[in-house]
């Protein structure tokens, strides 16, 4: 079983090639749409600002074949920008995202610090298979100013409090999303590459 | 809760992992990356390297650490030292860097700090601030803490948040490997007068200058050399204490 990681220029993929190289799964980098349709399971990683990730993902013309993919229920595990960019708009930037889950993503308001960045606690909520063997409450890393607002609420399966309890993972059918970076948070961190690849994806 | 955080530093000086104190009399405390793992293990929330190899070509070897750390180490890794440009912390980023700390080049160019926001985004970018105090207020050093600029500390605060960085790692170089304490009323005016995550670096010599760190100067991280390097103190054990000081703490 092979990975299929999207490169849009976003942040540290070296990061997330060693996640999945440490749990044991074979992975390939790709920016070509041609060979991201053959993919049998995707992450999509994010770093940066919502309206240059949009950007580059035009520019490399995967705009439609990331559609493609999760409407074909093809497993995909979404990161940070990853998770926001599935979702119609966003406040940064104010622009469409791919709008294939109905919500927003508001800023994260100026009463605490922005962006959070840090380790916070993930309330586990309607049981998901990419929380198997994670206790609830576990401490994970974040580095972000925008979260998104899903619309229905029954989709939510992680909620994490930073001045209000917000949406801090994400399910639909085969897509799963989260805002923290599981690359970066250490052992349990490695347990959600471990549970999408073992569980979610077969 | 967002939890706060402990970030040992290794200070890289050709290869090898030095401390000094004021910024100067290095002696060498060991490999880069034994050390980064056995950080990670014992439950260091971040790892910062700061390269102060003070020759241009001997860079390279930052990277090659970098790259053989992010292997074996998942918690965030941030970098420091020499960045010039935005080519520098795409090649940092790339061998598995999350942040890059800008200093000097940044006081140089201010340019540097919103262009590399903009490519990389507010997350990846780190202003460091070297802090010496004057009579009235604190003033900002380039080069290592060897040149002085005439600007002021809290000032360039508030314009590195305007130019985009994401956080700031503030030094005090009074306070430097004195093992003496945080200069908490620099980190006090700081905090104050921005909104984004503050590091707390320069002088920590005990758990208890951690507390004082987080309780009076409101920092949200401690950045600490030489009280874990000489194992004086496991992260594990500051942890504890710290948490039984009534402090957030991620424990696992």
């Amino acid at each position: 079983m092979k990975i299929h990681i999207v490169d849009y220029d976003s942040g540290n993929l070296e990061s997330i090639r060693n996640a999945l190289t440490k749990v044991g799964c074979s992975h390939t980098t790709t920016n070509n749409p041609k060979e991201l349709r053959k993919a049998k399971a995707v992450i999509f990683p994010g770093q940066g600002s919502f309206p240059s990730a949009l950007k580059k993902l035009h520019q490399y013309d995967m705009v439609e074949t990331i559609k493609s993919l999760v409407v074909q229920g093809i497993p995909f595990l979404g990161i940070c920008l990853g998770l926001q960019l599935m979702f119609d708009s966003s406040d940064e930037g104010k622009m469409n995202g791919l709008g294939l889950f109905e919500g927003t993503v508001p800023k994260i308001s100026n009463s605490v610090k922005v962006p959070q960045i840090g380790w916070n606690k993930v309330k586990i909520n309607n049981s998901n298979i990419i929380f198997d063997n994670i206790p609830d409450n576990s401490y994970f890393y974040f580095l972000h100013s925008y979260y998104v607002n899903p619309k229905s609420k029954n989709n939510i399966i992680g909620f994490t409090d930073y001045g209000i309890e917000y949406c801090s993972a994400y399910s639909q059918n085969n897509y799963v999303g989260v805002q923290f970076h599981p690359e970066k948070s250490g052992q349990l961190g490695l347990k959600i590459f471990d549970n999408f690849i073992n569980k979610f994806v077969v | 809760m967002l939890t706060k955080r402990i970030i040992p530093c290794l200070d890289v000086d050709k290869g090898k992992v030095v401390k000094g104190k004021s910024f100067v009399d290095l002696v060498e405390a060991g490999d880069p990356v034994d050390m980064a793992k056995k950080y990670y293990e014992s439950g260091a929330d971040e790892i910062v390297f700061l390269d102060i190899t003070a020759s241009v070509e001997k860079r390279e070897t930052i990277l090659d650490i970098v790259q053989k750390v992010s292997k074996h180490v998942f918690i965030p890794l941030t970098v420091g030292g020499g960045i010039q440009s935005v080519q520098d912390i795409k090649k940092l980023l790339n061998c598995g860097a999350d942040k890059v700390s800008i200093n000097t080049a940044g006081i140089l160019n201010k340019n540097l700090i919103s262009e590399s926001t903009d490519y990389f985004g507010s997350q990846a970018i780190v202003g460091a601030i070297d802090a010496k105090k004057t009579q009235e207020s604190w003033e900002i050093y380039s080069h290592g803490g060897r040149k002085s600029t005439g600007i002021d500390a809290i000032d360039w605060a508030k314009e590195l948040e305007l130019l985009g960085a994401g956080e700031l790692l503030v030094t005090s170089i009074d306070q430097d490997g004195k093992t003496s304490g945080y200069d908490l009323d620099l980190l006090m005016e700081i905090t104050n007068n921005v909104n984004i995550p503050i590091i707390a670096s320069g002088g920590a010599g005990s758990p208890d200058h951690m507390v004082e760190a987080f309780l009076i100067g409101n920092a949200d991280a401690v950045l600490a050399a030489s009280i874990f390097h000489f194992e004086e103190y496991t992260i594990k054990n500051t942890k504890e204490y710290l948490k039984s000081k009534g402090i957030n703490i991620r424990d696992e």
